[in-house]
């Protein structure tokens, strides 16, 4: 299969590869996926006092779609504020990196991974945990 | 001398044709382009020529009669009529058929095809090294069984069978013995007579010949063994495969076969040495693990999971220079890893994170070694990636975390 430039790109020069610090409070750390499915993706977010996410983090074992979609992701978190973030729909992704069909799954798990990782903070800041993912 | 790229190293998929073979066939799409079946004109006899010559290259690289070669259109047609066909022919006998997990679906999917029409078949689970078990071969034998099939090479770990043990297991009790011959022929010694062998299926494409041709071996002697014709029509091939012959085709095979006759010894030394240098490489990296076993395999494959990085990923990092194969298949066309790791008894994890190597007739060292680079590099950069990998390297048992499947 052909990856598209954008895919080849993230995946050459993946963005914001790492690992924050998940003891802080001011850290959501999402985990989603198996290594059983060949797919696994860690992301996280830190939100700074003004509650706008000031990094965000990732490291992914799977396809590089799915390294693409989470490099992408955390791109487009850093500077959003979290009723922004969870507003990132995967075909938002699906479409920003021209995925194919076979690969819409390598965006869901960059979604719920956002998704957990905003979970996360809110239940590490006393706040109720939003509604199960939609996947 | 500079490397030309991309490298092909995929050569259990398919092989390219020598040039040599290309050659041989050539006038036989032009000049010489009868039918061999035109049994009354000079167009039909050069044919018919080419063909009986092409027959007794094939049967002398397995030691075999020449009567004994039945031309198909490949291994999935010769493994599909060699086992429908037994299964046809001697009903009267039993229903009974032998095979085992890490068989090529031509045959695993001939099997299940037969189930339907009443066949009873045993899958033999294989050893974590992808041997088989010749005990448990021996006690799933019944007073019904007709056939076991058990392959020569496997395709995807390189594994050799013990046949001659299979075949002495098979003769014993009077059962015959199917092989798929597929990987096996042409790059290490096969013969039809030592190797106790009744049926055989094995094509060209994967011994530097051309697509679309191959064979099954069926013994006319001791025993004799008919298969009943799974294509009907003008009675080719001793009745057992109707269809005009494929004679550029034909002759290409014989040609790949006296080649591979030739110069199997000295090209199978040349490679195991190449396969192990890159083998010895790739299993420096941590967490690298060889699939299969290590002696009785072809000199030309190795298979290595390379822990904490998915195979498609992996893949990506190199495929547009190095042509190579994964036992991942995280494509949704199958969401199951390979199912022959699997049968080694792999986790999913390790099954999604292995690369298949197939080295051949036109690998150079040069190739090795910008391979033995180009994944190595790969590899350690996904794993600084991995969410697993740092885990692992945190000393985090992986089996203790909840995992949300989908
Ligand atoms: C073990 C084995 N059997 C059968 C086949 C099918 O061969 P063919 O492509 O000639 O039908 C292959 C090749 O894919 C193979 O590796
Ligand atoms: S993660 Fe499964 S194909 Fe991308």
């Amino acid at each position: 299969m052909a990856y598209s430039e954008k895919v080849i790109d993230h995946y050459s020069n993946p963005k914001n590869v790492g690992t924050l610090d998940k003891s802080k409070n001011n850290v959501g750390t999402g985990l989603v996926g198996a290594p059983e499915c060949g797919d696994v993706m860690r992301l996280q977010i830190e939100v700074n006092e003004e509650g706008v996410i000031s990094d965000a983090k990732f490291k992914t074992f799977g396809c590089g779609s799915a390294i693409a979609s989470s490099s992408l992701a955390t791109e487009w978190l850093k500077g959003k504020s979290i009723d922004e973030a969870i507003a990132i729909d995967n075909m938002d992704i699906v479409e920003e990196l021209n995925l194919p069909p076979v690969k819409i799954h390598c965006s869901v798990l960059a979604e719920d991974a956002i998704k957990a990782a905003i979970n996360d903070y809110r239940v590490k800041n006393g706040l109720p945990a939003l509604e199960e993912a939609k996947h | 001398m500079e490397l030309k790229l991309p490298i092909y190293l995929d050569n259990n998929a398919t092989t390219p044709m020598d040039p040599r073979v290309l050659e041989t066939m050539l006038p036989y799409f032009t000049d010489n382009f009868g039918n061999a079946a035109s049994r009354n004109h000079p167009f039909g006899w050069a044919a018919e020529e080419a063909v009986d010559y092409a027959r007794e290259q094939v049967a002398n690289l397995i030691g075999a009669d020449p009567k004994e070669i039945i031309f198909t259109s490949g291994a999935t047609e010769a493994d599909n009529l060699g086992i429908k066909g037994i299964f046809e022919m001697y009903a009267s006998k039993g229903n009974h058929i032998i095979t085992c997990t890490t068989e090529h679906k031509a045959v695993l999917d001939t099997c299940k095809h037969l189930e339907k029409l009443g066949a009873q078949v045993t899958y033999l689970e294989v050893l974590p090294d992808g041997m088989i078990d010749l005990a448990a071969l021996e006690n799933a034998i019944t007073d019904n069984t007709i056939l076991i099939a058990i392959m020569y090479g496997n395709n995807e770990i390189g594994v050799v069978q013990p046949v001659k043990e299979i075949s002495a297991i098979a003769r014993k009790h009077n059962v015959l013995f199917f092989t798929d011959g597929t990987q096996a022929v042409g790059k290490i010694p096969v013969d039809v007579i030592a190797d106790g062998i009744d049926l055989m299926a094995f094509t060209a494409h994967k011994m530097y010949g051309p697509k679309g041709i191959g064979a099954l071996y069926v013994r006319r002697k001791n025993p004799r063994v008919k298969v009943t014709a799974q294509m009907d029509g003008g009675g080719h091939e001793r009745s057992m495969r109707s269809g005009t012959l494929n004679v550029p085709g034909i002759v290409g095979f014989g040609k790949a076969a006296e080649i591979c006759k030739n110069e199997m010894a000295a090209e199978a030394a040349r490679l195991s040495i190449l396969r192990d240098k890159l083998e010895n490489a790739l299993l420096q990296l941590e967490e690298s693990y060889l699939n299969g076993h290590k002696e009785n395999r072809l000199p030309h494959t190795t298979n290595i999971s390379f822990k904490y990085v998915e195979g498609e990923g992996l893949l990506m990092g190199f495929n547009k220079n190095i042509a190579l194969s994964s036992g991942s298949a995280c494509t949704s066309a199958s969401l199951e890893p390979s199912y022959v790791l699997k049968a080694l008894g792999l986790g999913d994890d390790l099954a999604h994170s292995s690369l298949r190597f197939g080295l051949g007739r036109f690998t150079t060292e040069d190739q090795v070694d910008y391979t033995i680079k180009a994944i190595s590099d790969t590899v350690n950069k996904l794993r600084e990636m991995s969410p697993l990998w740092e885990m692992f390297k945190e000393g985090i048992d992986l089996n203790s975390i909840e995992w949300a499947h989908h």
